[in-house]
């Protein structure tokens, strides 16, 4: 099982990423005590058929390791979000696309640590399958809040192709520097309670 | 750290260009390759990538390709990561965690010497008992 998550969302993502898809989209959306995420793919799809099976950790299409007979990245997922009161729900279409959206119940006691946002985007946009992945980050708490938007093709047409260790360190800065104004808000207008998700294991991430 | 524009991250790209110059042998042609699958990411591969990230920028090298990829089939010494240095064997390390990481920069990417511990796979197994493949 993972820990955190958002290394459940970075197992997730980077199946859209393997069904080849040319844009990903991702929302990412905090209020207090809610996380909801959505991610859109316009990648191969698939048939009633598979996605019936593909809650079973035991089934595996078998294209990126021929005898393995598991696959864990959604079961994993679902099976999260079960535990703290969330929601799951796969819908896809063959020859069209994939939308997986889940949420979690941040305050209840079985929910996973939220772990490092910043860290695991960085790995998406960095990831060597991902062409166009734009990425909708908010925090609502009803009296306002903070937002930030990601997109590929822009930062790469800043940066460069992000491939080599300097590019990669700006990229990581410039994450963390939107992460941090996210954090700011959430530091002076939330409760202490929902703090809990961003402190034990995010220092052990760090 | 304040919220950076795109326009901010553009000038701190060019004026990192232009220091770049100066080091650019360091670390040369040198490729990371972190195994991200389901089991990778469990046993605590994000951080290492991040790490590896870190350190690199903390040492100023700039010119080391870090990508990632899927399970190497080593599941049971997750994270696995894969280090290619010019003039050295290629070497997958497992049971890497974020102190390793920053070994695995300073030890082989910069001293050019083998962290023989966590050695796995590669190179062959009369090569991981030398000591650092002095």
């Amino acid at each position: 099982m993972h820990i955190c998550i958002d290394d459940y969302l970075l197992d997730i993502v980077q199946n859209s990423f393997e069904a080849g898809s040319s844009l990903v989209e991702l929302t990412f959306a905090e209020t207090g005590t809610n996380l909801f995420c959505e991610i859109r793919d316009n990648g191969k799809g698939m048939n009633a058929e598979i996605q019936r099976r593909v809650l079973d950790p035991f089934y595996s299409d078998g294209e990126k390791h021929k005898k393995r007979k598991v696959g864990l990245g959604l079961p994993f997922l679902s099976q999260a979000c079960d535990a703290c009161d969330g929601t799951f729900a796969l819908q896809s279409e063959e020859g069209i696309g994939t939308t997986v959206s889940f949420s979690f119940r941040l305050d209840h006691i079985d929910a996973p640590p939220m772990g490092n946002v910043a860290s695991t985007f960085l790995a998406l946009l960095s990831h060597p399958l991902c062409e166009e992945l734009v990425i909708e980050r908010s925090l609502e708490t009803g009296k306002g809040g903070e937002a930030y938007t990601l997109r590929k093709s822009e930062l790469e047409a800043v940066l460069g192709p992000f491939e080599t260790s300097g590019t990669l360190a700006l990229l990581r800065q410039y994450l963390s520097s939107q992460e941090e104004e996210l954090e700011q808000y959430r530091e002076e207008n939330l409760l202490d309670m929902h703090r809990r998700n961003t402190s034990p294991s995010r220092q052990q991430e760090m | 750290m304040a919220k950076m524009t795109l326009e901010e991250l553009r000038k701190l790209r060019e004026k990192k260009q232009n220091e770049i110059q100066k080091r650019d042998i360091e670390g040369k042609d040198a490729r990371i390759i972190v195994g991200m699958g389901t089991c990778g990411i469990a046993a605590g591969a994000k951080p290492v990538l991040d790490t590896f990230l870190e350190v690199l920028d903390e040492k100023k090298i700039d010119n080391v390709s870090v990508t990632q990829t899927g399970c190497m089939g080593l599941c049971y010494v997750e994270p696995t990561i894969e280090v290619i240095v010019p003039g050295m064997p290629d070497v997958i390390y497992g049971k890497v965690d974020v102190e390793t990481a920053r070994k695995i920069v300073e030890q082989h990417i910069i001293g050019k010497q083998l962290v023989t511990d966590h050695m796995f796979d590669r190179p062959a197994a009369d090569i991981i008992k030398k000591d650092g493949g002095k």
